[in-house]
């Protein structure tokens, strides 16, 4: 049983004690069970999901062909690299156009970029509704495998985020340029790096969490 | 704000909204993936794909839109798929999920932002070394895998699609 964060506003306290304030205020109205298991997510939804996300693929595919005279598809670590330009021009802007990587991507915000913030707000919105916005510093797996510390989980979040972003680079895609719309596209390279990405992480993963030793 | 930030804004919404409600957003839910308890990952990209493939496929032969490859450069996707699947375990996030997971409160995926930046920063400056070498070792080109298969895009469609309900149906059958 996991402890109860002070910051999880998004159960009541328990019978008897007062209901968080913004509890009340933003869910009241939802009239929902309070406290309401993960559990009760029906079994279809993940499909639903999926298979409504792949109706937007094609909606934006069709769409940015109409409007933007391209066709774009989903993806998110070129992003990343925009970001990081973005960032590294505040403080040496002759160094960012020199490079030949920022040169070829072209640090600016544009489609993928807004694509980005928009998956902030669209989980948002959703988290928000269905009340599973939860503060989380460390994962319950985590913990079971590594203990309680905020910190450890901080660097190989970091760690493994900084690994993930070169690999995804030298691979030109991550699981959704690559993987969704590769697949989607039929693209050779996505059919080869999927199960390669799926393969790796499974054998990292076993390695990883496979065991669990924390109390 | 020009009509490409608002597509891709709106676009984004719609994404976040449905990796969210398809519960894909969790570290939980990846690291579960990968440790073979738990299929939601699976079972989300396949329907998403599944569904993608058929709409796209339909479009490109209608001449409404066109494809986008990437290069089925050997030597990039072989490594860098290593790599990405290594810091993938570790961190628990894809680069498009950890940013989801900010909007769900999973606080923690912010390191995970920080080091995709840092990350992205240093492929930068290593990139004109891995273009004469990694990426300089096999580029097949960007290519599907019909036109290399020199078929129609129809039965690996209809293969994708068979594959993917009997996974569905094992997953259900299994209760994972």
């Amino acid at each position: 049983m996991r402890p109860r964060s002070t910051l999880d506003f998004r159960r009541p306290r328990g019978k008897g004690q007062p209901d968080r304030f913004v509890h009340r205020i933003l869910w009241a109205h939802l009239g929902r069970e309070e406290g309401m298991p993960e559990k009760n997510v029906p079994w279809w939804r993940p499909y639903a999901a999926g298979a409504l996300l792949g109706v937007v693929a094609i909606a934006s595919a069709w769409a940015t062909t109409r409007w933007l005279g391209k066709t774009n598809y989903l993806g998110a670590s070129t992003t990343f690299v925009r970001a990081a330009g973005l960032l590294e021009k505040t403080v040496a802007p002759d160094h960012v156009a020199q490079n030949a990587y920022f040169t070829k991507e072209k640090v600016r915000v544009e489609w993928q970029f807004m694509l980005i913030v928009g998956i902030l707000i669209g989980a948002l919105v959703g988290a928000v509704l269905d009340r599973s916005f939860r503060l989380e510093a460390v994962p319950p797996v985590w913990r079971e495998r590594f203990g309680p510390s905020p910190t450890k989980r901080a660097i190989a979040a970091l760690l493994g985020g900084a690994v993930m972003m070169i690999g995804a680079r030298m691979a030109d895609g991550c699981t959704s340029g690559n993987g969704l719309s590769g697949l989607m596209q039929l693209s050779a390279s996505g059919f080869l790096v999927l199960p390669v990405f799926f393969g790796v992480a499974l054998v990292t993963a076993m390695l990883v969490y496979g065991r669990r030793t924390a109390p | 704000m020009t009509t490409e930030h608002w597509l891709g804004l709106v676009t984004g919404m719609f994404f976040g909204l449905l990796l969210q409600q398809g519960r894909v957003l969790r570290f939980e839910k990846q690291i579960n993936a990968m440790l073979l308890r738990d299929m939601t990952i699976f079972k989300f990209m396949l329907s998403a794909v599944l569904v993608g493939m058929i709409g796209i496929t339909l479009l490109v032969q209608m001449g409404q839109i066109s494809y986008n490859h990437k290069a089925l450069n050997l030597g990039g996707l072989l490594l860098g798929g290593t790599i990405f699947g290594v810091g993938w375990a570790i961190a628990g996030f894809c680069p498009g999920t950890a940013v989801g997971a900010i909007a769900e409160g999973r606080w923690h995926a912010l390191f995970a932002i920080l080091g995709m930046l840092l990350g992205a920063a240093i492929f930068a400056e290593i990139y004109p070394t891995l273009q004469s070498t990694v990426l300089a070792w096999k580029d097949l080109g960007k290519v599907g895998l019909p036109e290399l298969m020199g078929i129609s895009p129809w039965p690996v469609v209809a293969v994708f699609a068979l594959v993917s309900l009997g996974a569905f149906y094992l997953f259900e059958k299994l209760g994972v």
